[in-house]
């Protein structure tokens, strides 16, 4: 592990409002990353799409109807009371997945790990991929694969790593100019770079002068309601997907609209027009 | 043919028909290898299974397996440690069942992972935190001891028998087993109670989520408590199947009402606690997670309501109540009835505690997810079963399984003489 | 699963289930070798009675 002076926390926040369903941050995470795909990708369960776009609607009928994108990368849970103990993290039997208690990246050790898919079990994003086929690029294109990410052979489950080699290269770069610092601009994800409308703010939730942290505006606090929860938004506007079941992603998402913020999480009859003002603005600092 | 290896006293049916029934089952054995070589050398694209089934058939077996091995850990622990002596007229049987039972989980295991020649991993870079690891570890040892506890009924083979050493190996064997089958019991806590603990301890999802007590999920211990529980169901079931096979009574029923009865109070014990661990999730850990309980069971083409009921109701409080009740237990259509339910009602629980957790949908825009196996699944699926009717037919007609075989059907014996 | 595995930490995790896990093999791995090294002092000394 690097001890680096104060740890990293690296998050994004997705602005939906923003996000026009487009794809591009899917298909540059792709290019990126070595994702290997199959001739037909029609179907979602067994494709890998380390970046997945999701169609929300607010199911109600013309002229009222609204849809919205909500793009889907692995949340790099800090799991309950952002301990590092994320819902894969911990069940892994053979140690292939870890939490970098540095950056706050989950990984995923392509050669350790040994196809036994509980992680996959205990993603409630679906956001973990198991490679049952051999990776495969037509013939030529083998050439325009990065050589900074290790491709992935048949029987092992990959994801988002928060273009964890972008980091390594930043922190070289910065050890050899000297600095401890890793400029905000110098560690951006490959999808936050391609998103034509700017809808994904990427840094380090830790740093106050980073976009992600201003906007986001992170508790450090558990939540009173639920000690499990750390890191909820005091922004109204931002909210986690999933946030009561203690995960604690470091992806948030904002919305002007209620009826996408309400589609974050469950809640039972008459709950969320009791939180709705006060989820994320909570102000106990 | 082969009348020398045959115990002695013990009538078995010609060699031709013995070898034409394996022949048989054989087949369908090699259609079963013939899956599984295909699942390791083209991958698991062979399979139905999908990022959203990660877990699935196999995963479903292999719990059941193990949950209905279990009768071998529970009447060994009877037998070696409560000193129940009655149950020595089954304990070899219950072992052989047990030894088919984890055999069968291991193989289903080195099939469903993705990379078969690391599965060394999961022992050499254990993470100690995962229910998974505990499993690994728990289930090989156990099947040791299953091994162990094996060896000295083969041993009892009347010529292997004869030669010295392996005669005193078994003696010393039988000897020293209670100690063999204390660690067994220890062994057999842990891993059932961690195969619970993997769907407990998955705090992402609410179906499987169980609160509990210190790392243990409350899942942890219903699974140990029903693997004690219906296990010996299952070693009564095949017990009877065999005898319905060999057309001979192997086992008193003094025997089988002890066991059925010491099942039935289990069972019985077992439905409370689960009653008030789905209760307890029902009204309070799912609805503080947002959930409503319908949310679980409606809106799908398969899982409703029904499958809770035909757990918990018809397959679990039912059996138990037939099997705690003196004259229902004595009565063999009752007593046949309620094994039958029981060992359906714990694979229903495993199935429900795998399959249905993957197909429930999590974040509130996705959906719900069937699947139907291909049949590779299926085959190597069937191919411990087939394996097992092998290794069960070769054992009883060349070992001396049940004691008390030759003298319940000395008379019949005489007759056909 | 060895101390000199780089994952291997002294805590109380690792000590509990690795105790566990070595406290079992041990048992079953005297227990095995009591009965084997036993029988073959029997056999070595066999008086060619029977103890069934």
């Amino acid at each position: 592990m690097i001890h680096d002076k104060k740890a990293h926390k690296y998050g994004m926040v997705i602005d939906l409002d923003k996000c026009t369903g487009c794809g591009t941050c899917t298909v540059s995470c792709m290019s990126e990353n070595n994702v290997p795909f199959k001739e037909d990708e029609s179907d979602k369960k067994d494709s890998i799409t380390w970046m997945r776009v999701y169609r929300l609607t607010n199911n109600k009928p013309f002229p009222d109807t609204e849809v919205a994108f909500l793009p889907r990368p692995c949340q790099h849970c800090g799991g309950k009371g952002d301990h590092g103990h994320s819902p894969c993290v911990s069940v892994c039997p053979a140690t292939a997945t870890d939490y970098g208690y540095d950056t706050g990246i989950v990984s995923q050790i392509y050669t350790r790990c040994f196809g036994c898919r509980y992680c996959m079990a205990a993603c409630p994003y679906h956001a973990r991929y198991f490679n049952w086929w051999d990776p495969v690029w037509p013939e030529g294109m083998e050439k325009y694969l990065s050589p900074n990410v290790s491709p992935r052979m048949r029987g092992v489950v990959e994801k988002c790593s928060f273009c964890y080699h972008r980091y390594q290269l930043a922190r070289e770069k910065a050890y050899a100019s000297g600095s401890d610092e890793i400029p905000e601009a110098d560690y951006q994800t490959a999808c936050t770079t391609a998103c034509p409308a700017g809808a994904i703010v990427f840094g380090d939730l830790n740093n106050p002068s980073h976009k992600v942290h201003q906007i986001v505006k992170p508790d450090p606090h558990p939540d009173p309601l639920n000690p499990d929860v750390v890191g909820k938004s005091r922004n109204p506007k931002v909210f986690r997907l999933l946030e009561r079941l203690g995960t604690n992603p470091k992806v948030y998402y904002m919305s002007e609209r209620e009826w996408v913020r309400k589609l974050g999480d469950h809640y039972l009859d008459g709950e969320w027009e009791k939180v709705k003002n006060v989820y994320g603005s909570a102000s106990h600092e | 043919m082969d009348a020398a290896l045959i115990p002695e006293g013990a009538k078995r049916c010609s060699f031709p028909k013995f070898m034409l029934g394996i022949a048989i089952v054989g087949a369908v054995l090699l259609w079963g290898v013939y899956a599984m070589l295909l699942c390791w050398f083209k991958g698991l694209n062979q399979t139905n299974m999908n990022d959203y089934y990660g877990f699935a058939l196999w995963i479903w077996a292999d719990l059941a397996v193990i949950a209905v091995g279990g009768g071998a850990f529970f009447t060994g622990l009877l037998k070696y440690i409560f000193k129940i002596d009655e149950l020595k007229n089954i304990i070899n049987f219950a072992v052989i069942i047990g030894f088919i039972c984890y055999s069968s989980a291991l193989l289903i295991l080195a099939i469903d992972i993705g990379q078969p020649l690391r599965g060394w991993f999961i022992f050499w870079h254990a993470n100690v935190h995962s229910m998974l690891t505990e499993v690994a570890f728990c289930l090989s040892c156990y099947f040791a001891v299953l091994t162990i506890e094996f060896i000295p009924n083969i041993l009892e083979n009347r010529q292997l028998n004869k030669v010295p050493f392996f005669h005193h190996l078994a003696h010393n064997m039988h000897g020293v087993m209670a100690i063999f089958a204390a660690t067994g019991a220890f062994l057999s806590f842990f891993h059932q109670g961690s195969l619970g603990g993997v769907a407990g301890v998955m705090y992402g999802r609410p179906f499987a989520f169980r609160e509990g007590l210190l790392i243990w999920p409350w899942s942890f211990f219903l699974f140990t408590w029903s693997a004690a529980a219906f296990g010996p169901c299952f070693t009564l079931l095949v017990t009877r199947i065999t005898e319905a096979v060999t057309g001979k009574k192997l086992v008193k029923d003094n025997v089988i009402h002890l066991l059925a009865k010491i099942s039935g109070w289990m069972i019985f014990t077992y439905m409370i606690a689960k009653i008030i661990d789905t209760w307890y999730w029902a009204y309070y850990t799912a609805p503080g997670l947002g959930f409503e309980l319908s949310h679980f069971y409606t809106s799908n083409g398969f899982y409703g309501y029904w499958i809770l009921v035909a757990e918990v109701i018809v397959c679990g409080v039912i059996p138990g109540l037939l099997l705690i009740n003196k004259s229902t237990r004595e009565n063999p259509t009752f007593r046949l009835i309620a094994i039958v339910l029981a060992v359906i009602g714990v694979c229903i629980n495993r199935w429900v505690m795998v399959l249905q957790i993957m197909a429930v949908p999590v974040m509130p825009f996705d959906t719900w997810a069937l699947y139907i196996p291909s049949w590779q699944e299926v085959a190597t699926t069937i191919l411990p079963v087939a394996y097992g009717i092998i290794l069960i037919a070769v054992a009883y007609r060349y070992l001396p399984v049940f004691p008390q075989e030759l003298e319940l059907n000395r008379r019949s014996e005489v007759r056909e003489s | 699963m060895f101390p000199f595995i780089f994952e291997w930490v002294w805590d109380i995790g690792h000590l509990l289930f690795f105790g566990g896990f070595w406290y079992a093999v041990g048992i079953l791995g005297a227990g095995m070798t009591y009965c084997i090294a036993k029988a073959a002092w029997d056999t070595m000394n066999d008086s060619g009675e029977s103890h069934h």
